[in-house]
Parts: structure tokens; sequence; C-alpha cells
């Protein structure tokens, strides 16, 4: 399946930019995206089980518009492990030392009712390029 | 049997392994990795085993084990507790952890405890500084240890 | 499907609970009841937003306002004015200092742009294990448009012009290095990623690796263009198997696509990367020493010249670059040079990522514009010292850097500011002192760890530093003496002068660092023998102050060797010669009767 072109290259970006949520706000997706840090930090904190967890409500109440993702470290290793809940054209949110509890409280609350969760919400002071 | 019985099998499957190389040239330390790997450390033995292989002097193979802290010796415990000595680590108290810890099992960073069930090491840093001070046990990793908690850790393995 | 239409983020944060935010988040709850939006709007306390000093902070989504100093009072305004008629509160907005236009959002606001990601753009947000995300983002466009619109002369004049810098310490010009590569004529050269990140207590490579792999094995196929190289090696650490896994991986995913191999998008251009693993040896983060290392031998560094883009691996001309510095090639591409030598200092350009750590309250990650000060980065991101300490230094730069004292926490960071001060960039390591750390022990620390990893083969750096440490020792049991001082300097000078490579040229730095900001610690030692942060535990002694103490037996009890001694409601005594210094009993002391000399 190898790309054979940057023509090629460009067009697989484009159609993967609509596919996959992405981060400019504004932009109109149906999905909403979860992303658990998971680094050797967050792993060694504790964030497979919050994944997993996470995912499993998930498939428990049956909700279709969210997508689950591990991804790398966000930096705050003060509060590791960390999950960000991105509402598609929304500030994202971010979740620190979540347990598989938390995770599957934010699942719950934040992800199926728009709901924030009390008292885990941590700042996420960085801009990216 | 002791599993760290230097059995036929086993240096068959690192001749195995150097067979499949596409090239020696510059291989000694991913052999070194392997021939680890399949025998939990690197006897005498092994060491001239790999210098036959690969057609090298035993004393370079030697100057290579000796020289890298990943290449162990010694047959390691069963369980192996790792200390981390990292800045981080070190200033939030991981000296006084690593302390009670050889009191407690009796034997030094580096060593393995006569039943052959523990071993110490003090590493540099496994990045979880967040985390400090941290003790890895077989890859589980437990963070902000604080003392007196080094028993209890150690309890869990011994009953397993 | 949300039920609710707007939400009150009350910091809830130690500084901002200090100043009263349980209180607000009471009355902004009260309040919001009270107008029957009880079902529309939600009011969450959160962790800190690291804005303490305007603390208590509240932000509205989705809004995105952001209100500073906000008293309990204010809750009625923000409700009925901000939630009930969507008119932000305009005296509760941050002014910057000096400017007088109110600033509503936080991305607006100077504290928040503190923080710029271009190394770990992408580190927390993609998926590492799927190239498809990779792609989403703008992945391996840059090697598209130089494969397609650049010649590698082009490439290498707008490297420079960016003027990136190595991340590994060093701080070489990369367009530079990658020229010096593209000149020497070979019929083979390759391309080293150096990821043997050993600086205990750094770990911003590693997070590249496992957050953003795609990003180092676009950045190695770019040089390999630049250079003339169609082979890469990433040497990287065994002890970090995490990282390994997510690059085989992204090597696997990328080969597949076509992105690496032969013919790469069509254009003609071939390279493929393999991955090499150290074997633990902090000198293989030397250039040379890695050279020997891929090559299966001791990790001994030689002499430079000739150095590595002349005659590297395998005698061919080699480019060895670290990962930060990699990360940061694809958005140089796309962005241009001009917009990445905008950011920075005058001549440090970009960013750099640092791994704050140690007695700090927010431990983490962080990815600065050079040029901010030291200050900016443990007080206001990292949320200042941990437990209400008083600062007392900050090391940069791990073994071979040093340890700066407050008088230089306005400096602003660039390699050149952070050597003149006696320390160094280093790969990044930031470790944050307070006043229960004693200076002479962390550079006894430093020095341990060199010793340890030391190669031998030049004698300054096997001889000198094995004598500094024993030095250091003795003054750190008490057993020092001024000459030992004097001792210290010398020896220190010497091996900078004469050791072989960067390791040993280096490692006294932490000890002229804390004896030049940390004289008069080095004095108590030896001449009063006595350790001011109370570490040394040779030089310490716990006491009992009988006015204070009423004989409760809390010390007696906690005692893990026994040593003191005392009837009930009698003063007790501590056996000087059974103490083993643990402290214990001073915690256990409720009348603050049990003293440290």
């Amino acid at each position: 399946m190898g790309i054979k072109s940057l023509d090629e290259l460009k067009s697989l970006r484009d159609k993967l930019k609509t596919d996959i949520n992405i981060r400019a706000s504004g932009e109109i997706d149906s999905n909403i995206r979860v992303v658990v840090g998971m680094a050797t930090c967050g792993i060694a904190a504790g964030a497979r089980p919050v994944f997993t967890a996470m995912v499993d409500e998930a498939r428990m109440l049956e909700l279709g518009n969210v997508t689950f993702v591990q991804s790398g470290c966000m930096g705050a290793c003060h509060s590791e492990p960390t999950v960000e809940v991105r509402f598609p054209g929304l500030e994202p949110i971010l979740y620190g030392n979540v347990t598989a509890e938390a995770g599957r409280e934010i699942v719950r609350r934040h992800v199926r009712n728009g709901e924030l969760v009390q008292n885990l919400i941590i700042g996420r002071p960085f801009e990216t390029v | 049997m002791c599993k760290n019985a230097l059995t036929e099998e086993k240096f068959r499957e690192l001749d195995a392994y150097v067979a499949s190389l596409p090239e020696r040239k510059g291989a000694l330390i991913a052999v070194l990795h392997k021939a680890q790997e399949i025998f939990g450390y690197l006897p005498e033995e092994v060491q001239l085993h790999v210098a036959r292989l690969l057609d090298l002097p035993a004393a370079n193979v030697y100057g290579v084990v000796s020289f890298y802290s990943f290449f162990a010796e010694e047959p390691r415990g069963d369980h192996v507790i790792n200390v981390c000595m990292g800045t981080a680590c070190f200033v939030r108290g991981a000296e006084i952890i690593l302390k009670e810890l050889e009191a407690d099992l009796g034997i030094k960073a580096g060593q393995t405890t006569p039943d052959g069930l523990f071993s110490i090491d003090a590493l540099r840093c496994v990045g979880a500084c967040g985390l400090a001070p941290v003790v890895m046990v077989d890859g589980k990793v437990y963070g902000r240890v604080k003392p007196g908690e080094i028993s209890s850790i150690i309890k869990e393995f011994m009953e397993v | 499907m949300s039920t609710y239409r707007m939400h009150l983020l009350v910091c809830g944060g130690t500084g901002c609970q200090a100043s009263d935010s349980r209180q607000l988040a009471d009355n902004l709850q009260a309040q919001v009841l009270m107008a029957g939006m009880g079902k529309e709007v939600q009011v969450v306390t959160t962790g800190c937003f690291g804005f303490c000093e305007k603390g208590p902070i509240v932000k509205v989504l989705p809004d995105n306002i952001f209100y500073v100093e906000v008293k309990p009072a204010d809750a009625e305004e923000i409700v009925s004015e901000h939630v009930l008629k969507g008119r932000p509160v305009n005296r509760l907005l941050y002014v910057e200092p000096g400017m007088k236009e109110r600033i509503a959002e936080h991305r607006e606001m100077p504290f928040y742009k503190k923080q710029l990601r271009i190394a770990l753009r992408n580190c927390g947000f993609i998926d590492p294990e799927d190239i498809n995300e990779y792609i989403s983002v703008d992945g391996y466009q840059a090697l598209g448009k130089v494969l397609t619109e650049m010649t590698p002369d082009a490439l290498l004049v707008l490297m420079k012009k960016s003027g990136l810098r190595g991340r590994g310490g060093g701080g070489f010009p990369t367009g530079l290095k990658w020229e010096a590569a593209a000149r020497n004529k070979s019929d083979k050269k390759y391309i080293i990623c150096n990821a043997d990140e050993g600086d205990p207590g750094a770990f911003m490579d590693r997070s590249i690796l496992e957050g953003d792999p795609h990003s180092v094995l676009e950045a190695m196929a770019i040089a390999g263009y630049a250079t003339g190289a169609d082979c890469g090696y990433i040497y990287i650490r065994a002890e970090y198997p995490l990282a390994i896994h997510r690059l085989v991986i992204a090597i696997g995913q990328a080969r597949q696509a076509g992105l690496l191999g032969e013919n790469i998008l069509g254009t003609g251009f071939s390279f493929d990367i393999e991955i090499k693993y150290g074997a633990g040896a902090f000198v293989c983060g030397e250039e040379t020493a890695l050279i020997h290392s891929i090559e299966g031998e001791r990790g001994e560094p030689t002499n430079k010249p000739p150095f590595p883009a002349e005659s590297g691996l395998w005698e061919k001309p080699t480019c060895v670059n670290n990962v930060e510095t990699f990360a940061n090639v694809p958005p140089i591409i796309l962005n241009g040079p001009e917009w990445f030598s905008s950011i920075g200092s005058e001549k440090s350009k970009g960013t750099k990522v640092f791994a704050l750590a140690g007695k700090v309250n927010n431990v983490g990650l962080v990815e600065v514009p050079m040029g901010i000060k030291l200050r900016e980065i443990i007080f206001d991101i990292g949320g200042g010292i941990k437990d209400g300490k008083k600062f007392k230094s900050v090391q940069t730069g791990g073994p071979s850097g040093g340890c700066i004292p407050a008088e230089h926490l306005d400096t602003p960071i660039d390699y050149e500011n952070l050597t003149r001060i006696g320390s160094m960039m280093g790969s990044g390591g930031m470790i944050v002192l307070d006043e229960d750390d004693c200076m002479v022990n962390v550079a006894k620390f430093y020095l341990e760890f060199t010793c340890d990893e030391s190669c031998g083969k030049c004698t300054p750096c096997r001889v000198g530093n094995k004598r500094l440490h024993e030095i250091l020792t003795r003054i750190t049991e008490g057993k020092g003496t001024m000459k030992d001082l004097d001792n210290l300097k010398e020896l220190g000078g010497i091996i900078k002068d004469t050791a072989l490579c960067g390791l040993g040229q280096t490692s006294p730095n932490p000890v002229l660092s804390t004896m030049k900001y940390f004289w008069d610690e080095y004095v108590a030692h030896v001449v009063d023998k006595r350790c001011p942060a109370g570490v040394c535990t040779a030089l310490l002694s716990y006491y009992v102050l009988p006015d204070n103490c009423i004989g409760c037996t809390a010390c007696r009890r906690v005692c893990p060797v026994s040593c003191i001694s005392g009837e009930v409601k009698k003063v007790h005594e501590i056996d000087q010669t059974k103490c083993i210094k643990c402290g214990a009993c001073q915690k256990a002391c409720k009348f603050g009767a049990i003293v440290r000399k």
C-alpha cells in the first residue's frame, strides 16, 4: 500500500483529517476524542487500567461517537495518569491523577452527559505549533 | 532444575540467532543482548562461546561485557528490585530507601540474596520523576515510596 | 446531548485555596441554584492552573473567559452578569503589568504563552502507534516538500538560516553539522540519531520517541537527503523498552507506507533506518563513543579531529544528532526558517524541552522558548517550591552542569548564558533544590555518577574524578581541611583542561559551581564541622531541650535503635553513641523539644 507521490500523501492527509478529529477548535466533527497519556511515566502511574476501564465503560454505555487514543507524554508528570477529553470545537479538558474508577466517571458524566468531573481537572498551560 | 542452567538447547538457540544475522561485522553487542536474554546472564562459558561464534578474541568479548552495565556476569535473582538513583529521586530520599532495602535483604546493590530470590540494582533514572522516589520490581513501578514501605513491597513478591 | 451549556471552572490548587477559592466555589454554586440554572450551569473545582499569584482563578467554558483574583463576593456578579446576561465581568479580567487592555482569553495571556511545544507538538495528542494519525497532522509533508521542491544545498541553507542548534547539550549548529557531512565525498554515509539519554533526571528524548516516533524518522530521512546518506541508525538505551517498541512499530509502518526504503514518494531517494541498542554506558552519549558502540566495541571516545563528519561509523562520513534536535526539523521546514528564528533569544533559536523535577510543585516536562528566565520556569510553570520551603539552587545540565543560585534566577536561559554562569544547557535536566539540600552532598552525588561512568581511557577523568570524590566524601564526613578545598579547585581545573572527551571536561562542573556559589557551606563543613542543611549524617546530632520536654515518651517509642532513655513525665535523653540520626524522634515530638545541631 505504499504512497507513491507527494500528491498522494497530501490527499491521504486531507482524508485522514476529516476522519480523525483534529485539534483546531471550531472544526466540526461528530467524534469525541479521549486521549490517555501513555508514555512510560503515565503507564508507571497506572494509565493502562484507566484506559481499559474507560473503553469498557463506553462499551457498556454503548457510546458510539467516542474514540479512545493512547498517546505520549502531556508533560504533567505531577498528575499522572492524565486523560484529555476533546469535544469537537470546544476547549480540550485535561484531567489528572485519574484512577480506573475516575476514568469510568469521566466517560459516564463528561463524555456521555457533557458534565465536568469535580476536582480532577488540571491546567493545560501550553501552546502547540 | 535451575533456571540458570547452561543447557545445550540454549546454546543452539544462540547459534541459530547468529546464523540468521545478515552481517557479523559490528554484531557483538546485539549478540550479547540476545545471549543475556537466553541465558539470563553472561558467564565465562557463554562469553567464550560468543567469541568463537563471531571469531573474535575472548578478551574483546570480555572487554565489552565488562564495559556496559546492562550485561551481568552473575546470575540475577528471581525478582530484580531496581531503586532509581536519578537526581530527582536522589533529592527526594532514594538513598534512604536503598539503604533500608539493603538492610532488609542483607545484601548490597548489585548483589543477589543467597536463596536466589532477590537482586538489588541501583539504576539511573527510569524517567518517572513525578513519582520520585521510585522503586521498580520486575518492571512494576512503585512511586513516592516512603521509608518503611519497602518491607511490604518485598513481602508482595515473597508470597508469589 | 450535553445537558450543561456552561461550565464555571474554579481553581482548587493550593495557592488558590489559600485565597478562599473553596468559599468562592460554594458561592458560585449557590448563585447558580438561586438563578434556577442548576441544570444548565455546572460549577467545577479543578487542580492548579499554574497562575497562582493571581488566584483564585475562574475559567468560564465554552466562552473561554478567564477571571483572576476573584473574591467569594464576586460570585453574584459573575452569575448575574456573565451567566445570565452573557456579559463578561470586565473588572475581573487579567491585565498584563504595564499594559492597559484587559485580556479575556487565557490563550492570549503571556503566562500561558510561556510554554510553546514544537519538539513535543504531537506528544499527548496523536496515537504514536498509528502512522495515519501522524500523517493527519502534516506528518511526512516536510520530507515530501524537500524531496520534490528543494535541492540538498537549498535545504542546508534553510537549516543554517533557522539557527537550530544541537539539543543534546553541545549546541553546535545543526545546519553546519549537516553541511560538513554533505561536503565529504564518499560512497556511503550515515545518519545517526542519538537516543542514549543517560543524564539522570532527563527524559525528554524518551518522551518524544514514545509520543511521536515518526517525527524523528521523518527528520532522519530529511538529514539523509541533505547529506547524501541512505542509511540511518537510532542508538537507543536498552532501558527504554516502550520507546523501542513504538519505534519498531513506527519503522515498520513507515516502510509499508513507502515513506522509508527504496524510491520514497517516487522521487528516487532511498533511505532506511535500523535500531541499535545501547547497553548502559553514559559516555556513549558522546558521539565518537556512540559510534564505537554501534560498531560493537567498547564505547570509548576518541580524539576529534577527525570529526565524524569526515570519518565516523566504519570510517565513513557520519552525522550524529540528538532526538530532540531531529524532532524540531519537520516544523522548521513546513513553517520556514524565519518562523523558527523568530522564537528564542539572539544566539539560541527556538525552544528547549526541560525535565523539571526535584523540590518543585509541578514536576513535569516543559517546552519553553529560549531566553525565558529560570524564575519563570520554576515559579510560574513549576508552581514554586514544594511545601513552601525556600529555594536554594537549580541544577541544570546533569553531571556535566552546575548548580545555579538564586542570584541568577533572572538570567535568560540560552547556551551561552548557562555556560557563563558555570553550568550548561546539557540535555535539559532541571532539578530544583531547596533549603534542605546540602550542596556538598549534591556535588558528591554527581561525582559518584561520573566515577561510575568514566570509561577509564584517559587519566584525568579516570583518576582525577576519583580523587575529587574522595575529597568530597572526606568533607561530608567532617574530616576535610581548608587545604582540601584548594585541592578541589585546582584538580577540578586540571581535569577540565586535560580530559579527552566531553564527559571528563565537564565532570568537575558540579563541584566548581557549588564552590563558587555556596562557598559558605563548604567552609561550614570543613571549619565548623557542621552541615547547614542537616543532610550529612556524620555532622549532625539530635538533642533534647530539657525545658521543652514534658516526658511524654513519644520519641522513645519511635526510636528504631532504642537510644532514647527517660521515664514518663521526666526529661528524656538521647544516647549519642547509639543514635543513627534518622530524625524519627524529632518528627514524633509534638513539643519541639528535639533539635538538630
